[in-house]
């Protein structure tokens, strides 16, 4: 069992969670994930993480699904049944000059962690995150303290700069050189993205999210197409040049489990949300 | 054998064939010839001393046996069930020629399932030689080394990625072959003689290489876990599974109790399997007993199925549909699967093997109407593992250069199993990794 060292929640339906878990904490570098299973009638998720302290780790989860909506509900000093890690490969972080490190919604969860690698190997770093409004923006504090430069944008303009980090990010491949770019959020964020960078010629790595079963390369769930060929994620990835990634076949197999995702959540909610069923659920 | 398919509207994932009671043990016993020289040791990858424990339950010391095999095999309950017993001892036991060998799979799992029911007494252990070995996967190969490896006295740790033990035993052979509480029963015993286990451990990421090499000796159990797909157009469509991701969702995760477990699978309507070994029959009865219509598509002939002869039997009379010499080459739909495009094939010219060699015909495609399509052509070693240990000599098909113990071409590293000699059984597997353990014992004794 793993122990949840805090547990807090940070914005509108976003959660931080520390978690105790050596084998992770001692190997985990920028870029890379870990699979969660809650309990022992759980599913296998993966979660980026997004900081290292001691033996713990932190995960951050927007409340989703039926999963994302238990760990929502777990508490200091709960314990999760397993946590397997860190998996997929580290980011492929070097001195390359100017970086842009950019993170959309709970992506943002991975950035700081980017940024201080890409920083500590002597690159000029530029962060920009954003989220659909002020109340989905996380982690504000970290990525302005390891950031050379930080814009904060909003869709709806409610803080910061009134827009999407697309825009900003042509901005700045106007006004100066920028050596290379990560972008990490929602697919559909990253494909309009990372197309910005793509007339400029600039290495754009984006970290994929598709749906994974066990993390470790045996089952090919996350398989994605990168430059025409096959590719699992979770350990040739799941961070790819950008330019090279079929985001549109990426999306179309996120939603493989749409309907059998909606029947998880009212299963959950009623036979484990109300605790006047007498069921065994959670 | 007494295999009985239940029928062909088979739902449950229970095991199918109920096996022997004592009293039809004790008289398939008294069959064997108990031959001077026997010729079913000889058959068996781990050596059991198969005329004692037969002769031990004829005269009815079902204890006695399960010692006796115990002294081989610390996973009979499991060789009993999933071993291909026609090619090994049973195919060399001298009354196969003359009528129906012994049925030795049977009796050995009749004797393990006894044992169980009845208590469990371990093997001795030997003194602690102050010696440390890690073991890489826990499938059949590395908990055949750890056992082993614990006996002789070494203090073995068993590293898994999946917070399961038990490799291909837990998420790939299905419950109605291989009941889990079997699986785990016998681990729990692996575990009864010493052996640490630790779950969630992916080496290499969980465990750096110099840690891992820290030990005084390695034996790496990592099988042949990475599906190979066809390469074919609209293999990425919705509802397209590799065998593993289709078997793991359902044997490990238990997709088939969604959504009191969490984790979904596909139930299609239409299933097309293409493939021919065990995987391939494991997946088309698991989708069977998810209720769809089941159609197994092999491009050779049916007799050249390379899956045991009872499975065959089974998924037949289970309802699965067999379509030979045929061959997929496309998967037809929009975000989703809904059709398979097949081609006939032709099978004229021998190959290097002696097997037909299958070739298009042109212009024979046709289509099945499918929503969820399953590949279950084949898997060789996760590259991962080898990677972190760049001394390690592949073969071109990724699989371990081993020598006959078993010894890699890094030092004191040692492998066995799949990852060693590419996808093959459960037993050889375990006859791998029981002479690598005996390697490994000599290696840390001689220093």
């Amino acid at each position: 069992m793993y122990q949840v060292e805090e547990a807090t929640q940070l914005a509108d339906r976003v959660f931080q969670m520390w978690i105790t878990a050596p084998q992770v904490a001692r190997h985990a570098r920028a870029g890379q994930f870990l699979v969660i299973r809650a309990h022992e009638n759980g599913e296998r998720i993966p979660l980026t993480i997004s900081a290292v302290r001691g033996d713990a780790v932190r995960v951050i989860f927007m409340s989703v699904g039926k999963t994302t909506e238990y760990l929502s509900t777990m508490k200091k000093g709960d314990a999760l049944s397993d946590v397997a890690g860190p998996l997929g490969k580290p980011s492929e972080i070097k001195n390359y000059g100017t970086v842009v490190v950019i993170g959309g919604g709970v992506g943002i969860a991975s950035t700081p962690i980017i940024a201080r690698e890409a920083k500590e190997a002597g690159n000029h770093v530029i962060g920009i995150i954003g989220a659909r409004n002020k109340d989905l923006l996380i982690l504000e504090d970290e990525m302005a303290a390891v950031c050379d430069e930080l814009f904060v944008t909003t869709d709806d303009g409610s803080k910061g700069i009134h827009g999407f980090a697309a825009s900003v990010l042509e901005q700045l491949l106007k006004e100066r050189k920028i050596d290379c770019v990560w972008i990490v959020g929602p697919a559909i964020m990253m494909k309009v993205t990372s197309n910005v960078t793509r007339p400029y010629g600039v290495l754009t790595f984006v970290s994929l999210n598709p749906i994974m079963v066990d993390g470790t390369g045996m089952c090919g769930s996350c398989r994605v197409t990168v430059g025409g060929e096959t590719k699992f994620a979770c350990v040739d990835g799941p961070e790819f040049d950008a330019h090279q990634v079929d985001f549109d076949s990426l999306m179309q197999r996120q939603r493989m489990y749409v309907d059998e995702e909606k029947a998880s959540v009212e299963h959950y909610h009623h036979h484990g949300g109300c605790g006047c069923c007498g069921g065994e659920h959670r | 054998m007494t295999g009985s398919p239940a029928g062909k509207e088979v739902r449950d994932f229970n095991e199918v064939n109920k096996g022997l009671s004592a009293e039809n043990a004790v008289l398939e016993a008294l069959r064997c010839m108990e031959c001077v020289r026997p010729t079913c040791v000889k058959g068996c990858p781990v050596g059991i001393d198969i005329p004692a424990f037969i002769q031990q339950i004829a005269n009815q010391d079902f204890a006695g046996a399960a010692a006796t095999i115990k002294r081989d095999n610390m996973l009979p309950a499991i060789c009993g069930r999933v071993c291909p017993q026609e090619n090994q001892c049973e195919g060399s036991c001298i009354l196969a020629k003359k009528e129906k060998p012994v049925a030795i799979g049977a009796l050995e799992r009749f004797v393990a399932d006894y044992e169980r029911e009845h208590g469990m007494t371990l093997p001795e252990v030997a003194p602690p030689s102050g010696k440390r070995v890690a073991v890489v996967g826990s499938g059949p190969a590395g908990l055949t080394a750890a056992a082993e490896m614990a006996r002789l006295g070494h203090a073995v740790t068993v590293f898994e990625s999946l917070h399961e033990a038990g490799g291909v035993l837990t998420y790939g052979i299905p419950n109605f072959r291989l009941p889990k509480e079997i699986v785990r029963a016998e681990i729990e015993q692996v575990k009864r003689l010493g052996v640490e286990i630790r779950l969630n451990h992916l080496v290499g990421r969980s465990l750096s290489t110099e840690e891992l090499l820290s030990y005084d000796a390695v034996f790496l159990g990592t099988g042949a876990g990475l599906p190979y797909f066809m390469g074919i157009e609209g293999e990425n469509l919705n509802g397209v599974y590799s065998a593993n991701e289709f078997l793991t969702r359902v044997n490990l995760m238990h997709a088939d109790r969604f959504p009191e477990f969490d984790t979904p699978v596909k139930r299609g309507c239409n299933v097309v399997v293409v493939g021919g070994g065990n995987v391939a029959m494991d997946a088309a009865r698991v989708a069977r007993r998810l209720g769809g219509k089941v159609t197994l598509v092999y491009r050779r002939r049916e007799e050249d199925l390379p899956a045991r002869a009872v499975e065959v039997e089974n998924a037949l009379a289970e309802g699965v549909q067999l379509v030979c010499c045929a061959n997929p080459v496309r998967v037809i739909g929009e975000k989703t699967v809904q059709a398979v495009e097949c081609v006939q094939m032709s099978m004229c010219d021998l190959d290097e093997s002696g097997r037909p060699k299958p070739s298009s015909v042109e212009g024979s495609n046709f289509l099945i109407e499918a929503d969820v399509f399953i590949e279950a052509i084949g898997q060789g070693p996760n590259p991962l593992l080898v990677s972190m240990l760049p001394d390690l000599k592949r073969e071109r098909r990724g699989n371990l250069v081993v020598d006959a113990d078993g010894l890699t071409t890094l030092g004191r590293v040692y492998a066995g199993g799949d990852v060693a000699t590419g996808a093959a059984t459960v037993i050889w597997a375990m006859g791998s990794a029981k002479k690598a353990a005996a390697a490994i014992d000599r290696m840390l004794r001689e220093e």
